[in-house]
């Protein structure tokens, strides 16, 4: 501690105005105000609460930890699946977690390294200081992509998202879409011929992957072959227990339902995410999904409305997209109703859409699109009711 | 009873004790232009360096308002007309008589008496300052008629004095001020008691008597407005601290400009707290000096959200019936959003004190992190119990926009009703201060 205090006291001077390295002042007070919470006294009230951005979103990391870890194993888990060796959950639990670590672990360097560097920069050019929005969306950014995604890939999409998407419109606080979401549907369509096909899912060379194997997600087999289509997959078991465990292929962080639930346990006890977001999302989508059953019309047939949400990125989109506070509706009403559409939108796009089956990236960007718009009608319910109140 | 969920009490050490404090009265006192609200930083003096006045008689009064005089809280000699910035005048300092001589008023008998006679002789000796305006917090407007007047009789705020001190002794002149008060306004005198208000406040008569509960800010006269009998547009209200009911009663029964203040010293850093009475503005040099635990403190006149830093040797405001002491928090903190060095109130549960509901903080003036845009929603929210939107509110603010601003209730609060917004704001916003350049830009431009 006073070894960083000292180190800091004699650097500092070359960042302040006057130094050398004035302009890179912000890069600096990044870096210790990261490990120093200043002595800054309070202007307006004399208290403060105790808790600040940082602590924040460290707390939603920490949230997304255990399907950080869980995904590691699983890019390995499937790998190994694929190759026909360690088929027992149990077998070769070092193996798979190495595979996974060196699959996954690049990628999250380089969306936090370009992310943040991007930050940096502009934080230095702009002079003012590095907002800590970033260390949230650069763990969300490789937990939403697929394992074999390219890692020049992860560095144009977070760069396009940062500067598109967050600095443009000012920075942490200001972005009307979802930092991370951009990132993936930057991939999504910017890249759609790398990004099809079953192969995506299951790292390593597919040429060497067992015969019948086709790395195929749950939500895809169920897609083209409904209900049918899922109990009879070979090498893999597409049950509810697997799927809920997350023994499946997928995106790294998005298929298991336990590590995400206690991400979103996390989340709820401390308060950081609105629970009526999550709430309202799952009501919307069952409540479609149950619709579109009954009606015949959705593609996944004899699919239940609950089995989709243990498929795919449901899950993971309620608890950290749909929940990100700055691009969510803002109002308590607002939230109700901004969840509610995003759980429909997401189910149309997934049940009644020809093309592909995954809808809740585009459903949550349209809907943070939406937000002020929802919050705005809300708002002005207060501002009627208050005229008429005079009257 | 009404009782009110949304909002926070602030648990910190320092809770004033049941007892008055053994200390000798100051020898000086002042009063600050700055204090209120509307007054030019350049009042008209009555008085130079070396006057000699009595309890009661002209110290200053504000150009555009020559009506309103702000009187001398105790009889003495001026010993300093102390100027700030640009010859602004920041105090005006009297040295105490041993003995008060008051200033003799004509009397007024309240039966018979206009409205027209109580107004000036609340004008004359100093006690209409005590009356504040809403919206926008001003001093009254001597020209208008209030629609209601409203006292709140608790204090939530942390380590609030308990009302039912400070009136001791000053029961009958509370009732006959309350009738002095039911004469200046068209509507009501409204009353706001809390759970444990005696029944100077409780059985108060020809006054209507609310009870609130709920935690801070349910003892803002803001919010129990809001509950009672909300402000629109164009809506003017009056609101009175019980003890300043007091002096305006005695005022009206014995003639006199008696400018009694019960004060309540409060906080961590001093080794002594309870109660002391004393008059308006009176200098908190022999209530700290020699109690203080240390030096690195910040003396506070009033409470720990709403109140003025001031010096150690420096004075209480005209409005405040609270010093608070606390430790300044000017020392970096390694890592001190991950792992807290001390513990510290938080209304986020990322913080298990939420597990200890009970327990008083030590705390300190430290930020807790640097200011930044607008993240976390519904904050502000959690801790207003009022029908509006605070962070909107601040929002149309910072851009200007009037009609949104009148529409979202900027009529109704006040910089205290906001300030737990403040101390809760992730994002470390100067909402008083915001919300007090709205207040001005309305008052002024609207």
């Amino acid at each position: 501690m006073k070894v960083f205090e000292n180190l800091i006291s004699k650097v500092k001077p070359h960042f302040e105005e006057g130094g050398k390295l004035e302009n890179y002042f912000y890069g600096f007070e990044a870096l210790e105000t990261f490990l120093f919470v200043s002595g800054t006294q309070s202007k307006g009230t004399h208290i403060k609460d105790g808790i600040d951005l940082k602590r924040t979103m460290f707390t939603v990391v920490v949230a997304l930890i255990p399907a950080l870890l869980f995904g590691i194993w699983n890019v390995g888990h499937q790998h190994f699946l694929a190759m026909g060796e360690f088929t027992a959950l149990a077998d070769g639990f070092t193996d798979k977690f190495l595979f996974g670590s060196l699959k996954v672990l690049p990628i999250v360097t380089v969306a936090y390294g370009v992310g943040l560097g991007i930050e940096f920069i502009f934080a230095m050019i702009r002079r003012h200081p590095v907002n800590e929005g970033f260390l949230v969306s650069g763990m969300l950014i490789p937990l939403i992509m697929p394992p074999t995604v390219p890692l020049w890939m992860v560095a144009l999409a977070t760069a396009f998202a940062v500067i598109i998407g967050k600095e443009a419109f000012g920075g942490t606080g200001m972005n009307i879409m979802n930092v991370a979401l951009l990132a993936r549907v930057f991939v999504f369509f910017a890249y759609p011929t790398y990004m099809s096909g079953d192969t995506v899912w299951v790292a390593g060379d597919a040429s060497l992957f067992v015969d019948g194997f086709s790395g195929a997600t749950p939500l895809g087999v169920a897609y083209e072959g409904g209900a049918q289509a899922l109990a009879s997959v070979s090498f893999l078991d597409f049950d509810l227990v697997s799927m809920i465990i997350g023994t499946v292929p997928g995106s790294i962080g998005e298929t298991s339902v336990i590590a995400i639930g206690i991400g979103a346990l996390i989340l709820l006890f401390t308060g950081i995410a609105s629970w009526r977001i999550m709430l309202s999302v799952v009501i919307g989508a069952l409540a479609a999904g149950a619709v579109f059953s009954m009606a015949g019309i959705s593609f996944f047939v004899g699919i239940p409305a609950y089995l989709h949400m243990v498929m795919g990125s449901m899950l993971f989109a309620t608890v950290f997209m749909a929940t990100d506070p700055v691009t969510a509706a803002q109002t308590n009403t607002g939230k109700w109703i901004y969840g509610l559409l995003i759980g429909i939108l997401g189910m149309i796009i997934r049940a009644l859409n020809p093309a592909y089956p995954e809808g809740w990236m585009l459903a949550i960007l349209l809907m943070n699109v939406f937000a002020p718009t929802i919050d705005h009608f809300v708002v002005q319910s207060n501002i009627k009711r208050r005229v008429s109140r005079a009257l | 009873m009404i009782k009110l969920s949304s909002g926070f009490d602030i648990k910190i050490l320092g809770k004033p004790k049941s007892e008055f404090l053994n200390v000798r009265q100051p020898q000086l006192f002042s009063l600050k232009p700055s204090d209120v609200i509307g007054v030019g930083p350049i009042p008209k003096l009555a008085v130079a360096e070396g006057s000699r006045v009595l309890a009661g008689e002209p110290l200053f009064f504000d150009k555009p308002n020559p009506r309103v005089q702000f009187t001398a809280p105790v009889s003495g000699e001026v010993v300093e007309i102390r100027r700030g910035q640009k010859r602004a005048i920041s105090e005006v300092v009297l040295s105490a008589d041993a003995e008060i001589e008051f200033h003799r008023f004509p009397s007024v008998d309240l039966a018979s008496g206009s409205r027209e006679d109580v107004v000036d002789l609340l004008l004359q000796s100093g006690a209409w300052t005590l009356l504040k305006q809403r919206p926008f917090n001003t001093m009254a407007d001597p020209e208008a008629t209030p629609r209601d007047i409203f006292i709140s009789c608790f204090d939530t705020a942390p380590v609030a004095p308990d009302h039912n001190i400070l009136i001791e002794g000053k029961e009958d002149a509370f009732r006959n001020g309350l009738q002095v008060l039911s004469k200046l306004t068209s509507g009501n005198v409204h009353l706001g008691v809390g759970p444990n208000s005696s029944e100077v406040f409780t059985r108060a008569e020809g006054v209507k008597v609310t009870a609130f509960s709920g935690p801070h800010p349910a003892g803002n006269v803001g919010v129990q407005i809001h509950h009672v009998a909300p402000i629109n547009k164009g809506d003017v209200v009056w609101t009175v601290k019980p003890q300043d009911v007091a002096i305006i009663g005695k005022l009206f029964s014995e003639g006199i400009y008696d400018a009694k203040r019960t004060l309540a010293l409060t906080g961590s850093e001093t080794d002594h707290t309870g109660y002391f009475k004393t008059r308006i503005g009176a200098s908190v040099e022999t209530l700290i000096k020699g109690h203080l635990k240390q030096d690195g403190v910040r003396v506070v006149s009033g409470n720990a959200l709403t109140g003025t830093a001031i010096e150690k040797d420096g004075f209480v405001g005209l409005y405040d019936d609270q010093v608070t002491v606390i430790e300044a928090g000017d020392k970096p903190e390694f890592m001190g959003w991950l792992v807290p060095s001390y513990k510290r109130p938080s209304l986020s549960r990322t913080f298990l004190s939420f597990l200890r509901p009970n327990r008083e903080y030590h705390v300190n003036t430290n930020n807790h992190g640097d200011e930044r845009a607008f993240v976390m929603s519904q904050e502000y929210e959690k801790v207003v119990p009022m029908d509006l939107y605070p962070q909107y509110l601040i929002k149309s603010i910072l851009f200007g926009d009037f009609e949104q601003m009148e529409g979202l209730g900027i009529y109704e609060v006040v910089e205290e009703d906001l300030a737990l917004c403040e101390f809760v704001c992730t994002s470390k916003q100067p909402v008083q201060q915001i919300l007090r350049a709205g207040l001005d830009l309305v008052r002024l431009e609207g």
